[in-house]
Formats: C-alpha cells, structure tokens, sequence
C-alpha cells in the first residue's frame, strides 16, 4: 500500500514538472539537448544515428526517473554482491604467453609486430562540422 | 563488430567441458552481445523457436481458421540465449551453455520447453565470458532435465585462478539426491511478481504449482519483496552504465571488425563502432554514458547501487525467515510470434520481459527455470526456483522433485523427422539423458 501511495505522488509530481519544461528546467522531456548529444557522442565514440535513437535515449530516462520514489537515506551503494569476500590475487608469475603471432593475426591492420593506428591526438569533428544524421 | 573474430583462447567453462570430454557442436545464435528478450536482433537473424514446428503446437493452430503460410508466423525462442535453447530443445546437442545477466538463460529456457540455470554469482568463472554487466553476468546452463543441469554443473563449478570474481570455496562433485518427503520445505510465494502482465494461464500454473507442495506436506507461504517494482528500472541503469564501460573495448584495434577510415584514432572508433553495433547496442551503451556523466552519477548509478542493496536485503530477509526456496513465474506468458514481438523495440520488450528473472542478478542468487506444461495453444510454460546464494544444489534437487511431479510432455517433431527418414524413434529420445 505504501508503494501506491509513493506513486500516486510521484504521477503528480512528474506532471507538474511537464508543465515547466517551457523554462531551463533540467527534468522533463527536453533534457537530451544538443549539447548533451554530441557530449555523448563524443564520449562513447558511437553516434545516435536517428532522431528516433534520441527519443528512445529520453524514454529511458523517464524510465530511470523512477528511481527517486525509492526512499534511499542511510544505504550504502552496493557494487558487487560478494562485496563481504576478499578479492583472489594470483601471484606475480608467468605461467602462459607468447602467442603475440595468434594475437595479431585477429587485427586488421598490422606491421611486424605493431598494431597500427590512425594518428591520435586529432579531435573528432564538432556537430556542425560533420554530417548530419545518416538515416541507416 | 567481433565479425571474422577467431578467439586465440576458450573461456574456463568451455575448456572445463572439454576436458571432461564434450563434443563442441557448434556455437549458437543470440541476441547481439546478448542484448534483448527475444533473440531476434542479432548479425544473423532471429531464432526460431522449434516449438513453431512442433506436433502439439500446430495441431491447436489447426482448429483456428488461419489463412497464412505455414512457416510465417513462427514463434520467438526468448532471449538473449534463444539459439541454445532452441538446440537443446530440438534434440541438437545434451546441453548448452548461455549467459545470464537479467533472466537471458532462463527465459529462452521457459518459451522453449528446456531446463535453464544460473548459477550462483561467483561459483562459475566468466573468463572468456564477454562480459556485459561485470557484477551480474554468469555463464547459464541449458539442458532438457535437471539432472543433467547438475552434471554440467558439477564440471564447470570451482574456483578458478582467472576469474578473480569466483569465490574460493571448495566444491566437491555431487550427485543429485532423489527428494522423495518434501514437508521439511518451506516454499516462498513473493506476492509482488503477481504483476497485473502475467497471463492467466501462467498464473494458474504458479498456483497448482504451490498446491502442490503444500499437498505433499510442504509449508508454502506468501512473502514480501517489497522493492520489486523498482528491481527492473534499477537493472536498467546498471546495466547500461557497465556496458557503456564494457563495449569500450571494441575499438577495432586489435581484433574484430575496422572500418576504412584513417583520418585519426578518434574517427576511425567511431566509424568501426557505428557500423559494428546495431541500434540496441548503441542505445544501451549512450543511455549508460547517459547516466554516469558527473551532472547524472550520483541521482542514477549510486542510486541505483543503493536500490540494489535494497533488493538483496529484500531477499536475505526473506531466506533469513525461514523459507528455502521461492516459486515464481518466468516469464508474463508462452511465446509470442516474432511478428507480433518486434513490433514493440528492444528496450521495452527487454522491460517486460526480464520481470521476474532480472532481481536475482542484482542478487547473485541461483535460479532455475523448469517447464512445467504446455499452454492452451501447445506450447511450453515455464517456472521458476529461486534459492539461496551458493546452495544450488539444494535448489536443483528441488528442482529435480518438482519436474518429476509435473512430467512436462516431450516435444513432438515427428512430421520434421519423418521427412529425413531417421532410424530414430521420437519417443525414445526422450530418455536421452546421461544417468548416474
């Protein structure tokens, strides 16, 4: 009963927060920028694609705003469930290794033993400056 | 994106089966870096379920006026393990191994008539396992009856020195013990997973089910998992943010798929990156860069972290009064033709559908999903045990008892097998099973 009671609230509160979306206001609908776009873009090195991949990124924010209804004070984060062990280390011993030519034979592009690589240290083009959307 | 990608080593729990002489048959079909419900989004197409083909099945579709093709409106198999339960499903091979990050080995395993089990978390080692969410992934086992999940079991269990998340417990092979009393056990019924979703048909299951061990002298009660309804949204944000962290890896660089371009190391990621994932990857991966951005952190991935505390304390309180096992459904239904499936995306059937199985991930307990009888359509229907955290063995043997109650029909593809003219008897195959 009380889980309904949180959500009745919760209902409430997210419409009267559509309501101010008008404004600079963080939550509601509007929060997948441009900005945040190419941000993410930019930080996983994968591209939206579509306006429909950028719709599908806000639902599942919605969906994640669930998560404030849940009365969280005082609970720590909990990473891993076996969080009560200690963790294995092996020691410092080489046991297995060079198989550098099996390695390289799954890479594109290799010179002796090097893994090739475009040059680094070049940005990836800002949005204005690169295509728009591909539709795929 | 691991296109062309030849694995220069196998994963512990391959060479486990190797070494104990299994035959490798082949590798099966999933969902794309086992992303989904259904097994319908990867490189090479949907899955198939066989129960689509078999007797039982189209037999039920014949008293309904249907004016389609045979073959087109074939069921999904569930995800994201869908192609290995479809091969032991279809008497392909005795087993099969899966992954289960949020129910991807016990779902398929419910929609095609098989026997799937997670492990415990920290009992099978996940070297060479891709990993999608680090703290919730374990290799699954798929097989057609409990006792041959417990032989499987038996030769992948243990400690293993690659693995640094396996725990260090000794673990000594076992047999199956053959449950005949079970009024020592205490069922737990959790009264959140009656989810308003959840099929009539499989709801009565759920229900036989518990009056049957409570006629055999089973104390089954009702208990409360109080954070439920939160457990899949809390799954959702885990899971995104590790496989944004986890896809990092596929650059192209040093194996798998590359793009032409070579203008610099940036652009040429995100050129291999954008053709090598297909839309649910890359989704995933930007909602997880979503919610671990410094402005989001703390209100969605540290949330989640505490919300997940919340589920598994919901669990432990619940073992901790007593109960041994708790019974729920697997999955909202049986399975859905694929046409009616894709027509929502990815992400919200991945939403519905991983209800009941995702909290035991975020719990790292065992779980195992047994058929239990064909629906009124013919087709299987599955439920599942959860158990408390490395006593899988009591779970299986549970498991064992209750599958020996329900006696779930074999699959029945004699007009398939007729056509290859096979010495074969279809009711023998049945009992092909290793027995100790």
């Amino acid at each position: 009963m009380w889980a309904r009671v949180v959500r009745l609230g919760f209902w409430s509160w997210g419409s009267w927060r559509r309501g101010f979306t008008s404004k600079a206001d963080p939550q509601g609908s509007g929060r997948v920028t441009a900005e945040v776009i190419e941000h993410l873009e930019r930080l996983a090195l994968v591209d939206f694609g579509s306006q429909e991949a950028v719709a599908r990124l806000e639902k599942a924010i919605a969906f994640a705003d669930r998560l404030r209804a849940v009365d969280t004070d005082g609970v720590e984060p909990m990473e891993s469930v076996l969080e009560d062990r200690c963790l294995y280390l092996r020691s410092d011993s080489v046991v297995e290794g060079n198989c550098a030519e099996e390695l390289l034979q799954n890479a594109h592009r290799v010179v002796e033993e090097y893994f090739v690589a475009p040059p680094g240290n070049i940005s990836l083009p800002k949005q204005d400056e690169q295509e728009p959307f591909s539709h795929n | 994106m691991l296109k062309g990608y030849v694995p220069p080593y196998n994963a512990t729990v391959v060479q486990k089966l190797l070494d104990q002489g299994a035959i490798l048959m082949g590798k099966t079909n999933l969902d794309e870096f086992a992303m989904g419900s259904g097994s319908t989004d990867g490189v090479f197409g949907p899955v198939k379920n066989p129960w689509s083909y078999s007797k039982q099945y189209r037999e039920k579709r014949k008293q309904k006026p249907h004016g389609e093709k045979e073959d087109s409106n074939w069921l999904i198999t569930g995800g994201s393990s869908g192609g290995s339960a479809a091969a032991v499903a279809a008497f392909t091979c005795f087993a099969a191994l899966g992954s289960d990050t949020g129910g991807s080995t016990r779902n398929p395993a419910a929609h095609c008539g098989v026997v799937g089990f997670k492990p415990s978390y920290g009992l099978v080692s996940r070297h060479g396992l891709i990993p999608l969410v680090n703290s919730m992934d374990v290799p699954g086992i798929l097989t057609r009856c409990v006792d041959d999940a417990a032989l499987v079991l038996g030769v992948l269990a243990g400690h293993d020195p690659k693995d640094s998340t396996t725990v260090q417990d000794p673990v000594k092979p076992f047999t199956l013990p053959t449950l005949t009393d079970v009024s020592k056990l205490c069922i737990g019924i959790p009264k959140e997973y009656l989810a308003p979703e959840l099929s009539s048909e499989v709801r009565s299951f759920w229900s036989k089910a518990a009056n049957l061990f409570e006629s055999e002298g089973a104390k089954v009660i009702e208990v409360s998992l109080p954070h439920t309804s939160y457990s899949i949204v809390c799954y959702h944000v885990l899971c995104t943010s590790e496989v944004a962290s986890n896809m990092a890896r596929f650059d192209g660089l040093e194996y798998g798929h590359r793009c032409d371009i070579d203008v610099s190391t940036e652009a040429m990621y995100a050129a291999t990156r954008r053709e090598g994932f297909n839309d649910v990857v890359r989704g995933r991966i930007l909602s997880g860069n979503f919610f671990l951005l410094k402005e989001n952190y703390e209100n969605y991935f540290i949330k989640a972290q505490k919300v997940r505390r919340l589920i598994a304390n919901d669990f432990v309180n619940v073992f901790n009064s007593g109960v041994d096992v708790l019974l729920t459904p697997t999955t909202l239904s049986d399975a859905v033709p694929y046409l009616e499936f894709i027509k929502e995306d990815n992400r919200t059937r991945s939403a519905q559908d991983d209800i009941f199985t995702q909290a035991v991930n975020m719990a790292g307990l065992p779980a195992v999903s047994v058929p239990v009888a064909l629906s009124n359509q013919g087709l299987p229907i599955g439920l599942q045990f959860i158990g408390r955290a490395f006593r899988d063995q009591q779970l299986l043997t549970i498991a064992k008892w209750f599958e020996k109650q329900v006696q779930f029909p074999v699959i029945q593809l004699q007009e398939l097998m007729d056509d290859c003219s096979s010495v074969f008897e279809i009711e023998k195959l049945g009992s092909v099973s290793l027995k100790q």
